[in-house]
């Protein structure tokens, strides 16, 4: 095969010019910019500002309410990861069974995908409304006072089942086209040493999946602590009140609706940091143990 | 590229043109539904009344929303000419001097004539800084009422309460009786602590409510507040009084399906609540005191939002929106809202030209929110100014929810609220270094 190559390093910079604009723009900068307001409070108007060294960071420390949104937001991402890949990996296996109506099936499964998560949040509003939802009515029947809005757990339970509902099917998608991707000469064979369809999932199919499955971990972790932000904040309405709420959705709190700046920056520091470890512990950990054939 | 030229070009004339006649002004709020409706139509009055200026209003979401807009855009210097600011962002906008123009210079410069003493009394002070100069405009003024439904009340037998302790031994078993759920809240920072502190003329907060200086304490863990929540706790675990979350809405749908008896909320909801098809009839009072606390209850703070005039802009804009102010305050204008919205008239004509008209006398529900305003002012009335206020009204909430939950006691609610807000309050000090 040819080797192609560039005669000038021009042509290659220019190349790689607008992705690291893009980047230097709207990452480095806002993130260079976060770092030095996290050592200030500042007016939120601009006019003046103390440096305060790591203050921002010691407070967040000392905070019941941080420490509960810490805590609030480990459980609610394993949750809400847990739950959609195993809802998902289920329904990819069984979609992939089906012969007959296929492609309606796969189509029904996958349309949520196209909902966005604001509106996702809207229509778990109306499905767990406290007066007249129709979940909240279905739960009446167990016994369930269900009450948004008013009881922690509740609300807890809401977010947690709108994200899950909201993630499934990205989920589905990429399960269900491993799946396919699965040899049918492996599956023959694995047919042949083992009848039991259980026992041959957990064999073959699941090893099988696991490069589809981490990567999948991995972008279910990042989907539950930030993106679910938009699902967050239609359910709460805009008054926090007593409800959960992610570490995400409290530097929006803080920063957009408090006005505390340098607070805000502190806490956006704090995430940079952990997804920065999210990264290592992705690249170092898993990536060799993992095969992607 | 002709083409473009060719058309921004063309853009250019028609800007020019436009803007030799007339000065353009906007006007940034977060006046939604029905209430918009009525901004809008103030605008457009405005504009038709006169050929110099024209406004146009931008609806920018939620009172924090438009706040946090309005200060992002001054920072990038794309500010509107005018900005809704409400209660709890007055401090942050008032703070910030140099990002607005104090609204008495702005009248005084263009030639309005400006008299603090025209505003009613409990309006006049509250968006002033200490030495009540007048820095923003009191536009949506409203206070926290008492509504009632009118057929519960009559089924139980009772009168609207005049205090708490009517409440809860008289009016509260009636109703409940009765079948109702006696009683719902729409916001409890507001209601249950600014104006429990004014109702009562109790200290919000030290240096003068917080008006006098950065250094402020707030005052909130005080025996009169935590008993007052301690009975609000026992009147839920009774059955006395609903929660119904930290939302608006949601506590005052209950009182509109006719569930809830007694609702406590703004006197501008007197507009939207007129205009809805209520199964049964309202009406509104003044909020109940505790005969135990005091014996001669006072006027309660003003809620709503103010209009700031933000600075960087043009003398001939500055004018413009002098000329709008001005037309705002007139009494006409400030009737029509009133009757729209249920807001207070701002002025003393105004509301006079509502009583000569005979408003009140149709309506005599619509003049509560006023008449509460205007009781005796007692020593601590005039308003609070606490940096970080949304900030703090959040940590408010969180904590009654949790006391209402059962996840904390009262007397622990209190100290972590007065421990936050203390911390919030050092904090803005130091922002403002």
């Amino acid at each position: 095969m040819k080797r192609a190559g560039f005669t000038s390093a021009w042509l290659p910079a220019m190349l790689l010019l607008p992705q690291l604009a893009v980047i230097a723009i709207f990452f480095y900068w806002p993130a260079a910019h976060a770092l030095r307001s996290s050592f200030y409070l500042q007016d939120p108007f601009g006019f003046g500002e103390t440096f305060v060294g790591l203050s921002n960071f010691t407070s967040l420390l000392t905070s019941a309410a941080y420490s509960r949104a810490a805590w609030f937001t480990v459980f609610f991402t394993l949750i809400v990861t847990f739950g959609s890949l195993s809802i998902a990996l289920l329904l990819a296996v069984k979609a992939d069974k089906v012969i007959r109506g296929a492609k309606t099936y796969r189509t029904l499964l996958m349309w949520v995908y196209a909902v966005a998560p604001p509106v996702a949040g809207v229509i778990g509003l109306i499905m767990f409304n406290q007066s007249w939802g129709p979940l909240k009515e279905f739960f009446a029947l167990f016994g369930w006072d269900f009450k948004l809005g008013v009881n922690y757990f509740d609300t807890a339970f809401a977010m947690i089942a709108v994200s899950i509902w909201k993630q499934v099917p990205v989920n589905f998608i990429f399960f269900l086209s491993g799946l396919q991707s699965i040899p049918k000469s492996v599956r023959e064979a694995a047919l042949i040493d083992n009848r039991s369809a259980t026992g041959r999932f957990w064999d073959i199919t699941f090893p099988l999946l696991a490069p589809t499955g981490f990567f999948l971990l991995i972008t279910n972790i990042t989907y539950a602590m930030f993106d679910t932000f938009g699902v967050i904040d239609t359910v709460l309405k805009g008054q926090p009140g007593n409800n959960p709420m992610t570490l995400v959705y409290k530097v929006y709190v803080d920063g957009f609706r408090g006005n505390d700046l340098g607070g805000s920056s502190a806490q956006s520091v704090v995430l940079m940091v952990l997804v920065l470890a999210l990264t290592v512990f992705q690249f170092r950990m898993i990536e060799r143990r993992i095969h992607y054939t | 590229m002709t083409r473009i030229s060719l058309a921004s070009a063309a853009a250019l004339a028609l800007f020019a043109n436009a803007a030799s006649a007339q000065t353009e002004i906007s006007w940034w709020h977060a006046m939604g539904g029905a209430l918009g409706d009525t901004v809008n139509q103030i605008a457009t009055d405005f504009n038709a009344s006169q050929s110099d200026y024209v406004i146009t209003p931008v609806f920018k979401g939620t009172y924090e929303e438009a706040l946090t807009a309005g200060i992002a855009a001054f920072r990038a210097g794309e500010q509107p000419n005018i900005l809704q600011v409400f209660d709890a962002g007055a401090a942050t906008v008032i703070a910030a001097q140099g990002a607005t123009i104090p609204v008495q210079d702005l009248l005084i410069d263009n030639g309005v004539d400006f008299n603090i003493e025209d505003y009613i009394s409990g309006v006049r002070y509250f968006y002033a800084d200490s030495e009540d100069k007048m820095i923003g405009m009191p536009f949506n003024s409203s206070s926290p009422i008492m509504y009632y439904n009118v057929q519960a009340l009559e089924a139980a037998g009772v009168t609207p309460p005049k205090t708490y302790e009517e409440f809860e031994t008289v009016t509260a078993p009636a109703l409940v009786e009765a079948g109702y759920i006696p009683l719902a809240q729409s916001h409890s920072p507001w209601i249950w602590v600014e104006n429990f502190m004014s109702r009562h003329d109790l200290p919000f907060a030290t240096n003068d409510n917080g008006y006098t200086g950065l250094d402020t304490q707030i005052l909130v863990n005080s025996p009169e507040l935590k008993m007052h929540w301690n009975k609000v706790k026992e009147w839920r675990d009774a059955g006395f009084y609903e929660w119904y979350g930290a939302a608006w809405n949601d506590n005052q749908k209950p009182f509109e399906e006719g569930k809830v008896a007694i609702w406590m909320g703004s006197s501008g909801s007197f507009g939207g609540l007129s205009k809805l098809d209520l199964p049964f009839d309202f009406s509104a009072t003044v909020l109940p005191y505790w005969e135990s606390v005091t014996a001669e209850p006072k006027q309660t703070f003003i809620g709503g939002a103010a209009l700031f005039a933000m600075s960087g802009k043009s003398e001939a804009e500055n004018a413009a929106t002098a000329a709008f102010f001005q037309y705002l305050t007139s009494p006409e204008t400030q009737v029509m809202w009133h009757k729209e919205t249920g807001y207070v008239p701002v002025t003393t004509a105004a509301y006079e030209m509502a009583k000569a008209e005979g408003y009140y006398d149709e309506l005599p529900a619509a003049e509560v929110g006023i008449e509460q305003l205007s009781l005796p002012a007692g020593e601590y009335t005039k308003g609070y100014r606490m940096g970080f206020y949304v900030q703090i009204r959040d940590v408010m909430n969180r904590e009654f929810g949790r006391i209402l939950a059962g996840d904390t006691s009262v007397d622990d609610a209190f100290t972590a609220i007065e421990a936050e807000s203390n911390e919030l309050l050092a904090k803005f000090a130091q922002t403002q270094g």
